[in-house]
């Protein structure tokens, strides 16, 4: 059973359908034993990483993620969970879950004809190898809607990368963890099939 | 880079398509859940509903078809029409659509459009606005007027103003809908696109006149537009999504092809 975290951010439910759709088992779940006790947890969310990150803490849930990546659960970030994730984001004084180093800045672009938030499809280019990855290929398109984008301080943490005036990395993960900036669940066959992968991953990286 | 994006429009009257729709395809022509997922299936990258119910005590109906769309197509779509309050766009929203579309109730209300975008976020608020050009006046400096009611009626507003105001309050998205250029299939608003497009940062969707590929073309490149919505040329079958693609793909356009 896939635990979908519930944090107040954002709609769950297009995730939930999702899994309801490809047969996955799945319950959204507000309780940090729930999501300790995961086979697998998928972290989503939209909206403020300061609201975000002082509902996890209100509820325990920081502490749950946390010990459960330590202890090796599969966790699939998106979107806004893919931000909290780091050390720090700009968008917040309030330190974030650390799980992978690094943090989260806002776009600064020159090109005055792009327009922030970055929203819609844009293609993905892959840079190592992921089991999550296995049934997308270079190029194919993710649908986007963010103004901040994760930068882990390491490469190695980097799986893909995406082009909008800047490149920043649009899939991150370390060990048990990989985290999409990008909404699979909104991103068509090739988002339903990196979901699919998701569920049959053991969490052991490449 | 982003990618273009096609959007279609399907009107929905009491939960069955509206007779606008004749797609050749579909199993249940009258089914707007088979017809979102043909085109789903077929690449669409976006689409939106509107709600043409007439009565209130049928709106619920809506619900129901929302929630089944959003179970079976997994891209970005957005429901429109009879929309008036706060709750109405969250019950949408829960219901499993990523935007709202406001058109003409945050004519009436301005404040609809901040409060819904407090509520769901500015990335979940499409401002859609009915324009009509009209002779340049010290009320309308840009020759466009915002209409509503489906251009029945006039209200006086500058579409630029209405445009960056919309902006203002908290819209993410404006669709520019031609009232003249509606149902032509001769080609959108170039012009007024276009003016719109520069007078604000969201990103603006064309909407009007779409009756070949080139159209599309035209208006994603000199109409400056992120996004084309297309309706009767797909309903009817003129065209697929996929030819429309290949040919602004063949251009040198981006888009997302499946």
């Amino acid at each position: 059973m896939i635990v979908i975290v519930d944090y107040n951010a954002g709609n769950l439910t297009s995730v939930k359908r999702a899994l309801d759709y490809l047969s996955i088992p799945c319950a959204i779940s507000p309780d940090p034993h729930k999501v300790l006790n995961a086979e697998k947890i998928i972290f989503p969310g939209v909206g403020h990483a300061g609201f975000a990150m002082k509902v996890l803490r209100e509820r325990a849930l920081d502490a749950a993620l946390k010990e459960a990546f330590n202890k090796g659960t599969p966790i699939l970030g998106i979107c806004l969970g893919t931000q909290v994730i780091l050390s720090s984001s700009e968008e917040t004084d309030l330190p974030c879950l650390d799980l992978i180093a690094g943090t989260c800045p806002k776009f600064a672009l020159s090109d005055p004809a792009l327009k922030i938030p970055h929203m819609g499809w844009n293609s993905i280019i892959m840079q190592r190898p992921h089991p999550v990855l296995c049934g997308i290929a270079d190029g194919d398109e993710f649908y986007f809607v963010h103004s901040f984008y994760p930068q882990p301080r390491e490469k190695t943490d980097v799986f893909a990368l995406c082009d909008y005036g800047i490149t920043f990395p649009a899939v991150i993960g370390r060990g048990n963890l990989v985290a999409t900036q990008f909404h699979p669940e909104k991103s068509g066959q090739a988002g339903l099939r990196l979901l699919s992968a998701f569920a049959s991953w053991d969490g052991a990286s490449c | 880079m982003l990618s273009k994006r096609i959007v279609s429009c399907l009107d929905v009257r009491d939960g069955r398509l509206a007779k606008s729709v004749r797609f050749v395809d579909t199993r249940d022509i009258g089914d707007p859940v088979s017809t979102a997922r043909n085109y789903y299936e077929a690449g669409i990258d976006e689409l939106v509903f509107y709600d043409i119910t007439a009565s209130s005590d049928q709106r619920d109906i809506m619900i129901d078809v929302v929630s089944a769309v959003a179970s079976c197509i997994f891209i970005p779509f957005s429901v429109g029409g009879g929309l008036r309050t706060v709750e109405d766009c969250t019950r949408v929203r829960l219901a499993g659509a990523e935007k709202i579309n406001l058109n003409t109730a945050a004519v009436a209300d301005q404040s609809l459009i901040t409060r819904v975008s407090r509520a769901l976020g500015s990335q979940a608020v499409v401002l859609s606005m009915d324009v009509l050009a009209v002779p340049a006046s010290p009320q309308t400096p840009s020759g466009y007027e915002i209409v509503t009611h489906g251009g029945r009626t006039r209200t006086g507003l500058d579409a630029i103003a209405w445009a960056r105001r919309g902006e203002a309050l908290g819209a993410g998205e404006l669709v520019v809908n031609s009232i003249d250029a509606d149902g032509t299939r001769e080609g959108y608003e170039i012009r007024l696109t276009r003016m719109i497009a520069e007078a604000v940062s969201i990103p603006v969707i064309a909407s009007g006149g779409g009756g070949a590929p080139q159209h599309l073309y035209d208006v994603l490149t000199e109409g400056r537009a992120d996004a084309a919505l297309i309706a009767s040329i797909l309903h009817f079958g003129e065209y697929t999504i996929r030819e429309i693609k290949e040919y602004l793909r063949a251009e040198g356009l981006k888009v997302r092809m499946v």
